[in-house]
């Protein structure tokens, strides 16, 4: 656990991006105006925070952010909240946010994790049930934001490992999921070959991005040998998906 | 055929309808917050109810290449619950969000005081909003509802064309189009409205103005009643354009005055730039 607390890595600075690829006239003084009012009087963000795709567009300004969610970054890291006033602001956009908003706050948090300001207390664990809430839904793109940066560097273990076992059903792929060169453990190895090994019984693929993470410990002899015996298996399907397993696996 | 159904409720309906929907031609649905047939008894069941339509049906519908939009209110009938009431201070949160197209669908049940209160205040708040608004006409008693809705739609201030009566039949057509307001039929498998009545009415009365929608829900309905109509359409001699007038151009030009209508939206799919969801794969 000596990752706990600290951010597995920091997204780009939104109002870097954002400067780099202007928005248009409009656009940029509407987010002016609103950071300046939220800096004034925090809880401007609930009525200020919905609006910012209508004003800023959703256009991709590179690979980690698109106008709306830096825009809504900027807004969230303009609140002059630190601790739990600001961890009872986001919980409160996050529970009358659509998915998009949901999003944005999740992503947002690796960003208001660091930015502790003169004296303020850190966010520290105080976001964590937002991803918990995210994590047990459906929405594969909000899922995603959830295992991000904040998530992975504060998650417990077991939570983590489950976590990352969720993305693998929801075909999210791992390359998108934070933290896993640091935490992928023997026992995550040990579910991710259980599930590989039910995939094969059932005589389907297996996602070929697990394998570096069971291929780094001691499940990779276990499994292989399980799917050495599938490959006497008596339904053909059953035994060439293990066929195409242990190959992988190699 | 590209086909827009402008009110369906599609929290009742399963992924097989999104399929069947799709493969006739079904590109976009407008899915008004209305009650549920079960009576909610407090302001939370709302909340949730309201969070799905923006959240978790749209990401249902775009699985099956749908997009989904949805309209938000406190309907007529749990107006006229003292325990739902708090839902109308609770409505400015959601009718900020961006695919909220209308405030809806809001009107009479059976016409009481509390009605009539929660109708004038919602369509205050569509004015506010700069927000069209979906009103539903009542069942029985309707022509009389429907006058009595126009004059509300009247003394409220928003402008006509803002406003979209739904559930109209032979009697209450004219007037609703005389007054300048957009005329929506709900055509079902048995009550309200046929398909070949349908045809009847835009033979009369024209295309402009009139959208028609399955309003498919809990109930006995059918959500291909919109493809049922457009092939009854041109059966009777109805152009292809005319057709995509009706079920396209129509319900787009209505909700579009809300300036939310965003049809270029990407799939949620294309926008995490990966495919994959755990609806498609029967769940987790
Ligand atoms: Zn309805």
């Amino acid at each position: 656990m000596a990752t706990l607390g600290m951010p597995a890595s920091v997204p780009p600075d939104p109002r870097t991006v954002l400067s780099r690829h202007p928005l248009e006239p409009a656009a940029r003084s509407w987010l002016t105006d609103a950071e300046a009012r939220i800096a004034a009087r925090p809880d401007a963000v609930r009525a200020l925070f919905p609006t910012a795709r209508r004003h800023c567009g959703r256009a991709r300004l590179d690979a980690h952010w698109t106008a709306d969610e830096a825009a809504r970054a900027v807004l969230l890291t303009a609140l002059p909240l630190t601790g739990a006033p600001l961890a009872a602001e986001l919980a409160g956009l996050f529970r009358h946010g659509d998915p998009a908003e949901q999003r944005a706050v999740l992503r947002a948090l690796p960003l208001l994790d660091t930015a502790t300001g003169a004296g303020g207390e850190p966010l520290a664990d105080l976001a964590l049930p937002l991803v918990r809430e995210a994590l047990r839904g459906n929405d594969s793109h909000v899922i995603e934001a959830a295992l991000g940066p904040y998530g992975a560097a504060r998650l417990p273990d077991a939570e983590y490992r489950q976590a990352v076992l969720k993305c693998v059903f929801q075909e999210i792929p791992l390359d998108r999921v934070a933290g896993l060169d640091t935490r992928a453990d023997a026992e995550l190895a040990r579910m991710l070959a259980d599930f590989a090994h039910e995939r094969v019984a059932a005589g389907r693929d297996v996602p070929h991005d697990i394998w570096p993470f069971v291929r780094a410990h001691p499940a990779r002899a276990a499994l292989t040998e399980r799917l050495t015996a599938e490959t006497r298996a008596a339904a053909p399907e059953r035994r060439e998906a293990a066929e195409r397993a242990l190959k992988a696996l190699r | 055929m590209r086909i827009f159904d402008p009110h369906i409720h599609m929290t009742s309906r399963t992924t097989d309808d999104y399929e069947a929907m799709h493969a006739v031609g079904v590109r976009a649905v407008v899915e008004p917050a209305f009650w549920l047939g079960q009576p909610r008894t407090s302001p939370d069941s709302f909340y949730d109810y309201f969070d799905a339509l923006l959240g978790w049906e749209p990401y249902r519908a775009a699985q099956f290449g749908i997009q989904h939009f949805c309209t938000i209110a406190l309907n007529p009938k749990e107006a006229n619950d003292p325990r739902c009431r708090p839902v109308l201070d609770e409505l400015p949160r959601y009718l900020a969000k961006d695919r909220v197209v209308a405030v809806g669908e809001i009107g009479y049940d059976s016409m009481t005081p509390e009605e009539d209160e929660a109708l004038a205040l919602q369509l205050g708040l569509a004015v506010e909003h700069g927000l069209p608004a979906l009103v539903h006409t009542p069942h029985r008693d309707k022509a009389t509802g429907t006058r009595r809705t126009l004059d509300v739609v009247r003394e409220s201030g928003i402008a006509p064309e803002l406003v979209l009566l739904d559930h109209l039949n032979e009697l209450t057509v004219g007037m609703v189009l005389d007054s300048g307001s957009w005329a929506g039929f709900s055509i079902y498998p048995r009550t309200k409205m046929s398909e070949d009545r349908m045809v009847a009415i835009l033979q009369e009365h024209g295309t402009d103005r009139i959208l028609v929608n399955s309003a498919a829900d809990w109930g006995r309905s059918d959500p291909l009643k919109t493809r049922k109509t457009a092939d009854a359409m041109r059966a009777a001699g109805f152009d292809d354009d005319t057709v995509d007038k009706v079920l396209w151009r129509n319900p787009v030009a209505f909700y579009g005055q809300s300036g939310r209508l965003d049809l270029d939206e990407p799939k949620p799919d294309e926008e995490s730039s990966f495919q994959g969801n755990s609806v498609r794969r029967g769940g987790e």
